[in-house]
């Protein structure tokens, strides 16, 4: 199989223009004749649903939420990024590009983030127009503060709740489109398979949470916005349901999935508290701007902090190690987030972590505080300090926060080309679904960027090029090829209900968990991650043999729901090992011991690995099969990454 | 320092719980002991220990909605000893903490109750009505593409900081779980609100709160007879003051109807 990017020729300030005149057009006329899918409504989802229907197209989209709005992109805090330059500070679309780029570890292809810059400005007036409420100036103007990566003030945010607003507003515009009755809206409905017809994406069947109703929808095309895949590891910052299965059965059904093991940790979330926890909250990377990262110098501090004996208060400022600001001091403590995640690793490792766990950081606001007074840092973070002191029982204005890493986004997705399509025609995905704008490391508020970016601007051009050489004659669902994934779906359902084991799903999923967090974390070796890929097998051998899912399909069985996503997270623990494996170089979030620089950054190897791992399924029990898209680097010079 | 205390107390809870097959079959409460409970445990987090509990003894689970555990998303719904999201002001059920209790309490959890909410099953109800509301005219009707330069459109922060305070609304019910009229006023009067005060929504803030209040009176929510139970309990502190906003819209947009009948 060879993997064509379609990139268009051209110089990089000019591909997407040229493209857009390129694109073939389906006429105003014709495009009520085409059935779009859309599955997911997070911000990429609902972007691209609320556009398509504004167009013209048949669309429906689909969430396992009871409503579009709760997808979790509501959840993103800090902010959204656009090379506006309203700040007069030096910004331009080379700029964030050029950042994007370095940020991600070169690992990302120039022309989809140069675009995705291109385009980061219209987000930002359509989302204005919309009436998103960002935060302003007394001058009445939009206000912006800095993010991790940058030396420039260009993310745009709605205080601590900026994902909030910007789905909102993508919700308002499916809501129209709803309205209009341009798209059907099937909430509580979850993707369990891809239906392919003559080597086209031509449906998907579904499976209705309350009833449990199996149901197959044909379309033209169909388009996954079905976010990240965090939840593999069992704690994350994800929401509860959060899932790879639309993706992954996409994968089964061919669709390739690429550099899986490029996983984000963010560095500042609230820390572990006990073996109850189910999730894990994070506190926005916005807060590096005010907030100072520190432990103690000394392991001897860090054990009385550590057992309770002392309090943060009680080190004096020559006893405080502020490592961030120590060994970076360009961009102290913002800089981006795999840098400070293995920082505080780092530092914890060697005993100077705080908290009863000694595994958490502080991260202080007093000089914050005592330079622009308590009422300032409260109207900057309020809902975000409010939170911090709900699940802690710790008020973060008078005792520094404690934080610690935890998984938050995955880079690796289903692989696009150019115009975000998979290998398999007419099946797209967008957002954080997909792998291609990210590279090895997202900078802070540039996820919002990147799903708005798919669903607004770029994929309602694209699509219409696909359509436009395809007839509109319509699949319908008798096809032998629905009945077939039908019955797929009914297999897995029926297999599930039937072992009637001992162990719970979460009882394996913490099990998975607890492997990829230890094995193919913020860390990897070959050794480790070679006795990660026999402990997933093993314990996937022993989930289709003992789990326990009670109930019936045709019921709201929430053991059920949950049963078919750890199933598939099951099989993807394994491929993002096997990636993490093959990548022998460090870039970005992927981390392997063996490449790192003598001041312990990561070291890439560009000679052998400047390139995206796009893996095949190969069937059940199969080595998965390996394809390489090379990364051609014009514009920018591949150095290794400096932040000092 | 409770997060950071390992030898926090356990805690021994009666947990009685509001079960029901489906819509069409009767419900009723359920007592359950639940047994060494962490303060520091969410309350999601303490049914979850109780749901794994269940399943191990082959029983049916305890269904109740929750998605993002962060307070943001709204899906989670449980009425709580008589409150919405429980004793705890502007917290939502997923951000409430056990050490909100004491050893040896009995904890009532039921869904929402209101005829526009139906039950699904359990705990969690069906809170489409909400969906169909803001389908009527929560929105300005703009295209993706041909909009201005986001700067061409400046608004006092004094505005722009009101209309973020009405949109911050999580559309979780609490407000409606709340009333005993079942009104969704508060709910409705956060988003029409918010595009009335802004420039961008003043266009079509007419047929926004005439359509929008005739969607709401269809679903079958209740009259507002101002008690504020609604703000009271709001988990994200929308202020009543938007009710007062919305019924001055509405009066406004009636006496000058060019819209609906």
């Amino acid at each position: 199989m060879i993997l064509d990017s379609k990139i268009p020729e051209g110089p990089l300030a000019e591909k997407w223009e040229k493209h857009k005149f390129n694109v073939k057009l389906v006429n105003p006329a014709n495009k009520r004749k085409y059935d779009i899918i859309v599955v997911g409504t997070g911000l990429a989802g609902a972007s691209a649903a609320a556009t398509f229907g504004e167009l013209g197209y048949n669309v429906k989209a689909f969430c396992y939420q009871d409503s579009p709005r709760r997808a979790h992109s509501i959840a993103a805090q800090g902010g959204i990024n656009a090379a506006k330059n309203y700040q007069n500070d030096g910004d331009s679309v080379f700029r964030l590009f050029y950042d994007t780029i370095k940020g991600g570890d070169y690992r990302a292809r120039e022309a989809n983030v140069y675009r995705l810059a291109q385009v980061s400005v219209n987000i930002i007036d359509q989302c204005v127009a919309q009436g998103v409420p960002f935060a302003r100036e007394y001058g009445g103007l939009l206000a912006n503060r800095s993010f991790g990566g940058a030396q420039v003030s260009r993310t745009f945010y709605a205080r601590g709740q900026t994902g909030q607003q910007l789905l909102l507003g993508a919700y308002s515009a499916l809501n129209r489109q709803i309205a209009y009755g341009k798209v059907k809206m099937y909430p509580r409905t979850e993707m369990l398979d891809l239906v392919m017809v003559d080597g086209k994406a031509r449906g998907i069947v579904t499976r209705n949470l309350i009833t449990g109703k199996v149901e197959s929808h044909s379309a033209h095309a169909v388009v996954l916005a079905t976010g990240g895949y965090g939840n593999v590891f069992f704690l994350s910052t994800n929401a509860m349901g959060s899932n790879t299965t639309a993706a992954w059965r996409a994968h089964r059904r061919g669709a390739l999935f690429a550099n899986p093991c490029y996983t984000q940790i963010h560095p500042t979330c609230i820390p572990v508290s006990g073996s109850h926890q189910s999730k894990l909250t994070l506190m926005s990377e916005s807060l590096r701007n005010d907030g100072r990262v520190w432990v103690p110098k000394t392991i001897e501090l860090a054990k009385k902090l550590q057992t309770g004996e002392l309090r943060a208060s009680d080190i004096a400022e020559a006893d405080r190690d502020y490592y961030l600001e120590r060994k970076y001091p360009a961009f102290g403590n913002l800089v981006p987030r795999d840098v400070a995640s293995r920082n505080a690793k780092l530092v914890c490792d060697e005993g100077r972590g705080v908290g009863a766990s000694g595994l958490a950081v502080y991260l202080d606001f007093a000089d914050a505080i005592k330079r622009e007074g308590l009422n300032a840092i409260s109207a900057k973070y309020g809902n975000l300090f409010d939170m911090y002191a709900k699940i802690t029982d710790e008020n973060p204005y008078e005792s520094p926060m404690r934080i610690y890493p935890a998984v938050h986004y995955t880079m690796g997705g289903l692989w696009v080309d150019y115009n975000l399509m998979t290998n398999l025609p007419g099946l797209y995905a967008t957002g954080e679904c997909n792998f291609s704008d990210h590279g090895a490391n997202r900078l802070g508020a540039s996820a919002l960027m990147q799903g708005l970016a798919d669903g607004y601007f770029v994929i309602p051009y694209t699509i219409g090029d696909y359509l436009a050489q395809m007839p509109s004659d319509k699949v319908s669902t008798d096809h032998p090829a629905f009945k077939e994934a039908e019955q797929n779906v009914q297999a897995i359902t029926n297999k599930l209900l039937s072992i009637n084991g001992t162990r719970t799903v979460d009882d394996f999923h913490k099990a998975l968990g607890q492997i990829m967090w230890d094995y193919c974390g913020m860390a990897r070796n070959a050794e480790g991650l070679k006795f990660a890929k026999q402990e997933i097998r093993k314990l996937r051998a022993e989930f289709w043999r003992d789990v326990k899912v009670i109930g019936v399909n045709e019921e709201l069985n929430m053991t059920l729901e949950k049963a078919h996503r750890v199933a598939d997270f099951l099989e993807l623990g394994e491929l993002m090992v096997d990636d993490a494996l093959n990548r022998n170089e460090s870039c970005g979030g992927h981390f392997r011991e063996e490449s790192q620089t003598p001041e312990n950054e990561a070291l890439r190897d560009d000679e052998n690995y400047a390139y995206v791992a796009a893996w095949e399924y190969a069937g059940e029990g199969n080595e998965p099969i390996l394809h390489k898209e090379e990364l051609k680097f014009e514009n920018v010079k591949l150095t290794q990454r400096s932040y000092k | 320092m409770a997060g950071n205390n390992p030898n926090a107390k356990l805690m021994n809870l009666t947990l009685k719980v509001w079960r029901q097959k489906n819509m069409n079959t009767p419900g009723q409460l359920v007592t359950y002991p639940v047994k060494n409970i962490s303060p520091d445990m969410s309350f999601l987090e303490m049914l979850d220990v109780v749901n794994e509990e269940l399943l191990v003894k082959n029983e049916d689970p305890i269904a109740f909605d929750h998605d993002c555990r962060e307070g943001i998303c709204g899906m989670c719904s449980l009425f709580i000893n008589g409150r919405a999201h429980g004793p705890e002001r502007g917290t939502t059920t997923c951000q409430l903490h056990m050490r909100s209790f004491r050893d040896g309490d009995t904890i009532t959890i039921e869904p929402w109750r209101a005829a526009a909410f139906p039950v699904y099953k359990d705990l969690i109800v069906d809170r489409a009505a909400f969906d169909r509301i803001q389908q009527a005219g929560g929105y300005v009707s703009v295209n993706t593409g041909g909009v201005p330069d986001a700067n061409e459109i400046p608004i006092p922060k004094t505005i722009a900081d009101k209309a973020f305070d009405a949109a911050t609304c999580i559309g979780c019910g609490a407000c409606v779980a709340a009333c005993k009229n079942a009104s969704a006023m508060l709910f409705v009067s956060a988003k029409v609100s918010q595009l009335a005060m802004l420039p961008q929504g003043k266009v079509e803030r007419k047929t926004r709160v005439e359509n929008m209040v005739a969607q709401m009176d269809i679903e079958g929510f209740g009259a507002c007879s101002n008690t504020g139970a609604c703000a009271a309990e709001c988990p994200v502190g929308i202020s009543l003051e938007n009710i007062a906003f919305m019924n001055r819209e509405y009066l406004t947009a009636k006496a000058t109807s060019e819209n609906v009948a």
